[in-house]
C-alpha cells in the first residue's frame, strides 16, 4: 500500500472518529448513540487495517478484525440490548448546544497540549495523535454531563476509544496478550454496567445516576 | 521453584471456575479459605526463599513475594472470619476466587500491561460483590464502584500506553518491568513523564486515595464483610504496588519527582478527608472504609518521602493494616448480624452485651488508631520521621494534627459503641449459619489477627532483612 493512501485513510478515519465523538455530545437518543459506537468502532477498526497493511503487518490487521468485532458489534450489541428488547431512552443532561460547545473546547484544549508527545514525529499517524487525546477528554465530557446511566456507558467507551486510538497511533497498538486482554474486560465491564442498570430500573424505579442518592456522608 | 509462582494464580482459578460449576456442594464454602492458604505458603516460601524466581511473564522478587505474603495472610483472615457470618450462595465464592487469582497474577506479574488487566478484572469480580443484597444502597454503591473503578483504572491504561510508546525511541518498546528499570532502555522523556504520571493517577484512584476516594465509602459498607475487608486489605495494598511498580520506572528515567510530589499531595488530602469525615460519621462500616483511607493516605506519605525508612516503614504499614483492618470488618460484620443496624447510634454496650464482641472491636480500633504496641504506632512514627528526614516537616506537621483529629472521631465513635450501658434489646439474635461453626473456630482469625498486629514489631530481627529487601527490590534504590 502506497504512503499517501495510507496516509489519506488514516486521516479519513481519525475525521470520522473525532466526529461521532463529537456528535455523541449532541444527540440525545440512545439508540442513536449506539448507532454512532458502531460507526466509531468501524472507523478505528478501519484506522488499525491500515496502519498494518502500510507495515505489511499481519498481527495488526488480526488485531483490526477483533476490533471491528468488538468495538463495532459486541460493544454496542451489549449497551442497545435489555431485557425487553431494544432500548428506547432519551437523556436529559445539558443542552445539545453547551454538549457541543464542550467537545469543541476539549478538542481544540487536545491539540494546544498534545505537541510534546509527538516528540517531533511528523508522520500521518503521530499527527493525529491529538484526535485520540480529543476522544478521551470527550468521553470525560459525556461522563460528567450526562445523566442517564446507559449515556454515561456510552462516554465510558467513547474514552475507551480514546485510549485505543493513542495506543495505535503512537505505538502499534499494544503487544499482543495485553491487548486481548484489555479487551476482554472492557468488553465484561460494559456487560456488568448493562446487568446493573437493568437492576437499577428495578431497585430505583428508573435509570437516571441522579437518583443514586442513598450513600451519603 | 518456578512451581510457587504459577500456584497462587492457577489455584484459584481452576478452584473457583469448580466452584462455579458445582456451587451445591456443602464445601465450596470452604474453598475461598483454602486457596488463601495456598497464596499465604507460597508467600511465605518465596519470602523465605529470598531469591528472585522467573518463569515466562510472572517474576517474583522480594517486593512481589512479601506483597503476595500481605495478599494471602489478609485474605486467610477475611475469609475465615467470614465463614461463620456470610453465605455468599456459591457464585459469592467462585468471584472470590477469582478477586484472588487476579491479585496475585497483577503481583506476579512482570508486565506492566498484564499487572494492568488483572487489576482492571479485580473490578469485574468484585463488581457483583458488592452489589451482593441486591438493594437500592448495594445498586448503588456497585454502580459507583465499576463507573469510577474502570474510568480511574482507563486512565492508568492510557498511563501504561504512553510509557510502551516512550520506548520506541530505543528502538524496542516493551512493557517488561525488570526492561524498563534496567537503565539500558531510552525512553522518550515527555511521553514518559505523561504516562508514569497518568499511570500512578489511575492506580491512585483504585487504592482510594482522595481525592479519588468517593466510590470507597460506599462498596465497603455495601459488600459483605470478608469482600469488605478483602478490598481493604488486598485490593488497595496492590493498587499501591502498582503505583510502587510504575514509581521505579519513572525513577529509572525521568526521576521521582513528579511521582513522590502526587503522593504526598495524595496522602495528605486522604488523611484530611479522612479526619474530617470520620468525626460526622453515623455508620459505623463507613467509619471503618474512612479508616481504609487515612491509612492508605499514610502508605502514600510513607512512599512519597522517598527515604529508605519511609518505604520501609510503609510496607510493614501495608500488612499491619491489612490484617487489623479484615478482622475489624469481620467483626463489624457479626455486630451487623447480632443487632441488624450499621448505624453507630443503634449500637450501644457492645462490651457488656457482647464481650465476645465488644472487645476485639474495641482492642482492634486501638490497633488501627496507632496504639502501642500494635505495628501501626511503629511505623507510622517512622513515616513522620521518615518526611521529617526528608526535609517535609511541613508535611510531617500537617500530617501528625490530622491523624490527631482522625484519632479523636474514631476514638469517640467506638467508645460510644463499646463502653457504656447497654441499650436496645437484640434485633434477632445471631443470623448464623445452620451448620455453624465451633466458637473457637469463629475468634480464631480475629484473635490471631490482632495479636499478629501486636507481636509483629517485636520481630524486627525477622522482618527488617525482609522487609529491607523488599524495599530495595521496589524501590528506587537500585
Amino acid at each position: 500500500m502506497n504512503a499517501s493512501l495510507t496516509s489519506s485513510i488514516v486521516t479519513t478515519a481519525v475525521g470520522v472518529l473525532l466526529l461521532t465523538a463529537v456528535l455523541q455530545t449532541w444527540r440525545r437518543s440512545t439508540a442513536a448513540s449506539v448507532r454512532l459506537l458502531v460507526v466509531q468502532g468501524l472507523a478505528l477498526a478501519g484506522l488499525v487495517a491500515a496502519l498494518g497493511a502500510s507495515r505489511g503487518d499481519a498481527q495488526l490487521l488480526l488485531v483490526a478484525g477483533l476490533v471491528a468485532l468488538v468495538k463495532a458489534g459486541l460493544l454496542p450489541w451489549a449497551l442497545g440490548r435489555t431485557a425487553t428488547g431494544r432500548l428506547v431512552e432519551r437523556d436529559s443532561g445539558v443542552r445539545p448546544a453547551l454538549g457541543l460547545l464542550g467537545a469543541a473546547v476539549l478538542t481544540m484544549f487536545a491539540y494546544a497540549v498534545s505537541d510534546p508527545l509527538r516528540g517531533g514525529d511528523q508522520s500521518a499517524a503521530a499527527r493525529a495523535l491529538p484526535a485520540g487525546v480529543a476522544l478521551v477528554l470527550i468521553g470525560f465530557w459525556i461522563l460528567l454531563t450526562r445523566h442517564s446511566a446507559v449515556s454515561q456507558l456510552v462516554g465510558f467507551v467513547v474514552l475507551d476509544n480514546g485510549i485505543a486510538m493513542v495506543a495505535f497511533l503512537t505505538s502499534d497498538g499494544l503487544p499482543l496478550t495485553v491487548e486481548l486482554g484489555a479487551t476482554l474486560d472492557v468488553l465484561l465491564v460494559v456487560v456488568i454496567l448493562r446487568a446493573l442498570t437493568t437492576r437499577m430500573r428495578d431497585t430505583h424505579g428508573g435509570t437516571s445516576v441522579d437518583d443514586l442518592t442513598e450513600l451519603r456522608d | 521453584m518456578t512451581v510457587l509462582l504459577w500456584l497462587p494464580v492457577l489455584v484459584p482459578a481452576v478452584l473457583g471456575a469448580l466452584v462455579a460449576w458445582r456451587h451445591s456442594d456443602a464445601y465450596a464454602r470452604y474453598v475461598p479459605l483454602a486457596v488463601a492458604l495456598v497464596i499465604l505458603t507460597c508467600g511465605v516460601v518465596l519470602v523465605a526463599a529470598g531469591t528472585i524466581v522467573t518463569s515466562s511473564v510472572l517474576r517474583a522478587d522480594a517486593g512481589a513475594s512479601y506483597v503476595l505474603l500481605c495478599i494471602g495472610a489478609v485474605a486467610v483472615v477475611a475469609l475465615w472470619g467470614g465463614l461463620s457470618s456470610t453465605s455468599l450462595g456459591g457464585r459469592g465464592e467462585s468471584l472470590i476466587c477469582a478477586f484472588l487469582a487476579a491479585m496475585s497474577l497483577a503481583v506476579l506479574s512482570d508486565n506492566l500491561g498484564v499487572m494492568w488487566v488483572a487489576i482492571e478484572a479485580t473490578t469485574i469480580a468484585t463488581a457483583f460483590l458488592v452489589g451482593h443484597a441486591g438493594t437500592r444502597g448495594a445498586t448503588e454503591a456497585a454502580w459507583k464502584y465499576v463507573v469510577l473503578g474502570s474510568v480511574g483504572v482507563a486512565i492508568a491504561f492510557l498511563g501504561v500506553v504512553l510509557v510502551y510508546a516512550s520506548g520506541r525511541a530505543g528502538g524496542s518498546p516493551t512493557l517488561s518491568w525488570v526492561a524498563l528499570t534496567s537503565g539500558n532502555l531510552t525512553l522518550s522523556p515527555h511521553l514518559a513523564r505523561a504516562g508514569v504520571a497518568l499511570a500512578v493517577l489511575g492506580f491512585a484512584t483504585k487504592a482510594g486515595l482522595a481525592p479519588m476516594h468517593s466510590w470507597l465509602p460506599d462498596a465497603h459498607s455495601q459488600a459483605p464483610a470478608p469482600v469488605s475487608g478483602l478490598m481493604s486489605g488486598v485490593l488497595l495494598s496492590v493498587a499501591m504496588y502498582a503505583i510502587l511498580r510504575v514509581q521505579a520506572v519513572g525513577g529509572a528515567h525521568i526521576g521521582v519527582g513528579l511521582v513522590h510530589g502526587l503522593l504526598i499531595a495524595f496522602g495528605l488530602l486522604s488523611l484530611a478527608v479522612a479526619a474530617f469525615l470520620t468525626l460526622t460519621q453515623r455508620d459505623y462500616k463507613r467509619l471503618l472504609a474512612y479508616s481504609s483511607i487515612e491509612h492508605m493516605g499514610i502508605i502514600a506519605l510513607g512512599v512519597g518521602s522517598g527515604t529508605t525508612l519511609g518505604l520501609t516503614a510503609a510496607l510493614l504499614h501495608m500488612l499491619g493494616h491489612g490484617v487489623v483492618k479484615a478482622a475489624m470488618f469481620v467483626i463489624a460484620g457479626r455486630v451487623l448480624n447480632v443487632t441488624g443496624s450499621s448505624r453507630i447510634a443503634d449500637v450501644t454496650g457492645l462490651l457488656k452485651r457482647r464481650p465476645d464482641l465488644g472487645w476485639p472491636f474495641l482492642v482492634g480500633s486501638a490497633a488501627l488508631l496507632g496504639f502501642p504496641p500494635f505495628v501501626t504506632f511503629f511505623t507510622e512514627v517512622a513515616i513522620l520521621v521518615a518526611l521529617t528526614q526528608a526535609g517535609l516537616w511541613w508535611a510531617a506537621g500537617g500530617a501528625a494534627l490530622l491523624l490527631l483529629v482522625t484519632f479523636v472521631g474514631i476514638a469517640r465513635q467506638v467508645l460510644g459503641m463499646t463502653v457504656g450501658a447497654p441499650g436496645t434489646q437484640d434485633h434477632a439474635g445471631d443470623h448464623s449459619l445452620v451448620d455453624d461453626p465451633p466458637r473457637w473456630f469463629r475468634t480464631a482469625p480475629v484473635a490471631i489477627a490482632l495479636a499478629s498486629g501486636a507481636v509483629v514489631s517485636f520481630l524486627a530481627l525477622v522482618f527488617v532483612p525482609v522487609l529491607g529487601a523488599a524495599a530495595a527490590a521496589l524501590g528506587v534504590a537500585r
